[in-house]
Order: C-alpha cells, then structure tokens, then sequence
C-alpha cells in the first residue's frame, strides 16, 4: 500500500497537482458569471498546463531520488567533463511561447471585457444576456 | 536549395511582414492598407499554385528554418495533402479580401480600417502556416495566431459580436490547450515534436495510456476548433454577428485549416494502425457525424435569420467532411470527405456572400422580409440560387459530388444507415433552402410597390457570382475526373491507401 502510493502519488506529485490547478481553473471558468473570473479561471487552467510540461523536463532530482538534480542548461566545458547533470531546455523553451501565447489571450480577452462593460454597463453575464433578449434584433 | 523549396515560408513569413507593413503603411495612408492586402494574398495565392504543381509532378517539399535538420528544429512539410489545402485557404482568402473592400468600408468605422486588414492579414499567416507546417508545436502556434485574430475581427463588429467574440475566445482556448496537452503526453514518452518522427517513434507505444490519452485530448481539442458537435456552441453566434468579411473568411478557410490539423495529425502522426486498434471508437465517432449531419440541419430550419442558418448548417457539412475520413472500407469515403473540404468551400462562401450582399445593400437579415428580392438584386439571388442548389445536392454540383462518393464510401463499408442519413439530410436542406428561395422569387407580386433594380456593386458582386459558378463548373470537373490526381495525391499523403 505504502509502495503503491510513494511510486504512483509521492514519486508523480508533479502531475497530480497540475492536474488538480487544472480542474480548479476550469472549474472558475464554467461556474463563475462575472466576465473578470471566467478569464483568472481560464489563466489558472492554461498556467497548470505550463506547470506540467515543465515538469516533464526535469531531470535526476525526485526521478531518481538522487542528491544530484539537473542544473542549468549552459553548455561549459569544465562542467561536462566532471559530469553535470543538465535538465532538459525544450519543455521550458515551449512553454515560454505558451506563455506568450496566454498572456496574448489574456490581453485580447480584457480588452473585450472593457468593450463590452462601455456597451452593456455590466460584466456580469446574466444581466448581459438579459439585456440581449430585451432588445429586439 | 531549389527556389520552390523557399515557396512554403515565403508564403508564410510573406505574410507576416506584410501585416505590419500594413501597420506602418496606415500611419501614411490609410487607403493604401486594402492594396497592401490585396497585392499580398494575389502574390500568395500564385506561389501555392506553384508549389501544389511542384509537389504533384516532383514530390515532398521539405524546409527546415533555420537549417537545423529534424528532430532538433522545425520543420516545414508540404506533401499533397498540404498543397491542396493551401491552395483552397488562399482562394477563399483572395475572394475574401475582394469581398472585403465596400463591406468594411461600409460596417466599420475609418479609423479602424488599418488595424481590420492588418488583422485580416495575421489571420491568412496563421491559416497558412498551420497548412505548410510539419511540427507539432508550431501548428499549436499557428492555430493560436489565427484563432486571435478571428476573435479580434470578429469583436470589431460591436454590439452582440463582443459577446460571441467573447464566448468565442474562452471556449476556443480551452480547446486549444486541450490540444497542448495532448502535446504534453506526446513529448513526455517520444521526446520529439516533429510529426514524422514521431510517426515512427509511435507503434510500439500504442498500448500505453499516455499515448491514449493524447489522442482523446487532441481529439476534443481540434473538435473545439472546428465546431464538431456537441463542441459548436460558440459558431453560430460568431458566425452571424462577425463582419461581413470576416464571416466568409472563418466560415470557409478557418474551418477548413482546424479540420486539415486534425486530420493532419490522426492520419500522419496517429497512422490509421492506431486507429484499427481502438476502431470501436472510431466507429462511435462516424455515427456521432452521421448525427451531426442530421441535428445542424434541424438546428438550420428552425432559424429565421439567414446568417444563422447558413451557420448551423455549416456544422451539418463539418459532419460530411467527419463522416467521409471515418469510413476506411475504400477509397471512397476519404476521397469524398478530401473533395468536400473545396466543395464546401465554394458553396458557403457563395452563400454567405449572397447573405451579407444583401445585408449591405438592403439591410435585412431575416428571411421573411426578402419579399421579391429577386427582382431588386437578380444576379445575387441567382447565385444564392446555384449555390443551394449545390447545397441540396442537385447534379452536377459540386454537392452532388460529394453526397455520391460518400454514398458509395458508405456501402463499401456497409453502413446503410449512413446512406438514409445522407439522404435526409438532402431533404432537410432542401426544406431551409426552398423557404428562402420562394420568399425571393415567388413572393411580393401584390400590394409590394414596384421594384426598382438595386443591385450589389462589382466588387461584392464578383466573388459572389464566381463562387456561385464555380460551385457548378467545379462539379462538372470532379465528374469528368480532371482534378482527381490532386486528391489521389493527398489520399496517399495520409497513408491510408495500401491498407
């Protein structure tokens, strides 16, 4: 039992927390009707997809319960040749256009929410949606 | 390096830089952003006819920036799939952006001109990219890149566009960074992004859940992305209340570019040995097409206003195209669900071209006040006209076409069901489609003043009347088989022949 949990939760603690700031994000943006907590929601959703794929390019630490974990991925000659370990770049370098990407989203996705308060006067998507149905098309 | 070996990133990196040309250009000249546009599109549309004829006679194009070889840098693949798709994007594109010019003038206000086409442009890069690419991660960021611009352009209309625009942009990123993770559980067991690679480091993972799981998530995604039922709420509304520009380019080459990745990535990543494995769940996915077939055009004939009509039938023909890759019996489901990527092209974009015609001319969106419309705007009814009757599937349209093969694809695979669904569904377009026509041609004899003849200028007029012809003479060609290497080309490309 004690096996079972230290490999399958203690050794990938990395994915299950990912996994639950996932779910707590998706969470804010279905549950939420405030227009401003739909888009934290969707910012809690895609940084636990960051987290993850960073993750994935760590090296040594937990993977091996080593004392040597994956240092910076700066190519120097006297650290090849005692034996550094290096983590793995890509996962960080992906992520970092991710991260261009969401906060591209986010700015777009605000500017909407300030067009949209100057034509209805509310951010909140029930009164929106009444108002919509009130005004003929 | 050949030149046509350059085609494929001029295309794309073209693009870019044109857009903020455009940019610069507007701080001069605001009139000069359409013609910057324009010059840009016509110059892309003439390479992709170059490169789809080098890939025809020749073979493969392959690019790699920068010139890191795969698995280390990105890729650029333009087989035969990839060569017909861009040149379909970069048509519906031109036709577009021809389109665009009195519609924007007209819906959108002057000083918004120069950042509308800078965004259109944005828009085309992102749709081409996402074509030529061969990496994986980089058709996340291309889709991103074209997904933004739509919601901005979409936004520009005001009023209940914002709110489509909106809903739009958060259900439209939680798909795609399904498709991300999907990505994720990709690298995490191969270590590489690049689509051939991993097409090769796959097989023997395809027991592992990661690799399941992947697919699942991909699936959904790109599901998103293109508007697959029960994944389409956010489209009708962004389709109806978009620009009139923007909703021929998104219904047309965006659908078109989301449906390519997908089937980019199930049939070169995800090879079609995968997908026998686990055929109970493709099998699951044709008979939720077939039901999409059906429901888009019930959803349709419920609508009174055409735009949004036009947009929920649209998510029936999104499950044509569905249906026709998921029936592998023979050759001819794929080659229907390929042929009606064009065919579905042509017609929608001659029919919402007819529809915001006449929003721009007359200012009417709902059907029943098309009253004897026929007699104020002849040519653009007569193209609305040929292009639901290509819809219905009257020979020799181009929809006629595509409803034989995917008959034949469906009995090749046994399926009589799928026979009777498609069928229906001809009916049921023809039950939407009649009520228009009959209001515009039949109606408003009496107590209607007399018409006077108020027809669409030359260059709404144009893309409407040639898509509309084309939606014809296109389906005289697939019949005579002048066009058929061009599929046999991107069928093969897909790998699925020899199975």
């Amino acid at each position: 039992m004690i096996g079972w949990i230290a490999e399958h939760v203690f050794a990938k603690y990395n994915f299950w927390i990912a996994t639950l700031i996932m779910l707590i994000g998706l969470y804010a943006t279905i549950a939420r009707g405030n227009l401003l907590k739909k888009l934290i929601g969707l910012s809690i959703f895609q940084t636990a997809i960051f987290l993850l794929f960073i993750s994935l390019g760590d090296v040594g630490t937990m993977a091996s319960w080593g004392l040597h974990s994956g240092t910076a991925p700066i190519v120097w000659t006297p650290g090849i040749q005692k034996g550094y370990i290096y983590a793995n770049p890509v996962p960080h370098v992906l992520m970092l256009t991710g991260i261009v990407v969401s906060a591209a989203t986010t700015a777009v996705a605000l500017a909407l929410v300030i067009r949209l308060y100057e034509e209805y006067g509310t951010i909140e998507e029930d009164e929106i949606a009444e108002k919509e149905k009130s005004t003929v098309e | 390096m050949l030149l046509i070996d350059q085609f494929p990133v001029i295309i794309v990196a073209g693009s870019a830089l044109s857009a903020f040309t455009i940019l610069l250009a507007g701080w001069f000249n605001r009139k000069s952003c359409f013609f910057i546009s324009l010059s840009t599109i016509v110059f892309q549309f003439v390479l992709s006819l170059f490169v789809l004829h080098h890939v025809l006679t020749v073979g493969v194009i392959h690019y790699w920036i920068g010139g890191w070889r795969p698995p280390w840098g990105i890729e650029y693949l333009v087989d035969g799939l990839s060569a017909y798709v861009l040149v379909i994007v970069l048509f519906m594109s031109l036709m577009s952006v021809i389109y665009a010019k009195r519609t924007v003038e007209k819906q959108i206000a002057e000083k918004k001109h120069v950042t509308f086409y800078a965004l259109f442009q944005l828009l085309v890069t992102g749709l081409v990219g996402v074509v030529v690419t061969g990496d994986m991660f980089n058709m996340y960021v291309l889709l991103e890149v074209c997904s933004l611009a739509a919601y901005a352009l979409i936004a520009v209309a005001g009023g209940r566009a914002l709110r489509a625009s909106y809903n739009y942009l958060v259900i439209g990123s939680i798909g795609i960074c399904f498709y991300l993770l999907g990505i994720a559980f990709l690298y995490s067991v191969t270590g590489t992004l690049n689509m051939a690679d991993m097409r090769l480091l796959l097989p023997p993972l395809y027991g592992s859940k990661a690799v399941q799981t992947a697919f699942v998530f991909i699936l959904i995604g790109l599901g998103i992305k293109m508007a697959f039922f029960p994944l389409h709420t956010w489209q009708p509304d962004a389709y109806t209340y978009a620009p009139s520009a923007v909703s021929v380019i998104i219904s047309t080459a965006m659908a078109k570019a989301s449906i390519y990745a997908l089937i980019r990535v199930v049939f070169s990543v995800f090879t079609v040995n995968f997908i026998f494995q686990y055929m109970w769940m493709w099998t699951f996915i044709s008979w939720l097409a077939a039901f999409t077939i059906i429901i888009g055009s019930v959803y349709a004939i419920a609508q009174w206003t055409l735009k949004r009509m036009l947009a929920y039938s649209s998510i029936s023909q999104i499950g044509y195209i569905v249906l026709g890759m998921t029936l592998l019996g023979s050759h001819w489901g794929l080659e229907g669900g390929l042929m009606h990527l064009l065919n579905h092209c042509l017609m929608k974009g001659a029919l919402f071209m007819a529809a915001c015609a006449i929003i721009y001319k007359a200012g009417l969106w709902d059907i029943r006040d098309f009253e004897g419309l026929a007699k104020r705007m002849p040519y653009t009814s007569a193209a609305f006209l040929l292009a639901a009757l290509s819809m219905i599937g009257i020979p020799p349209s181009v929809g006629f076409v595509t409803k034989v093969y995917l008959i034949l694809g469906s009995l090749d695979a046994g399926q009589l069901v799928f026979v009777i669904v498609i069928l229906a569904s001809s009916l049921l377009n023809l039950v939407y489609f009649w009520r228009v026509i009959e209001t515009m041609y039949m109606k408003g004899g009496k107590g209607v003043p007399e018409q006077k003849r108020d027809e669409a200028p030359l260059s709404i007029l144009i893309p409407t009347v040639v898509l509309a012809a084309l939606s014809i003479i296109v389906g005289i060609l697939w019949l005579i088989g002048t066009p058929l290497p061009i599929l046999k080309a991107a069928v093969s490309a897909m790998g699925v022949l020899g199975q």
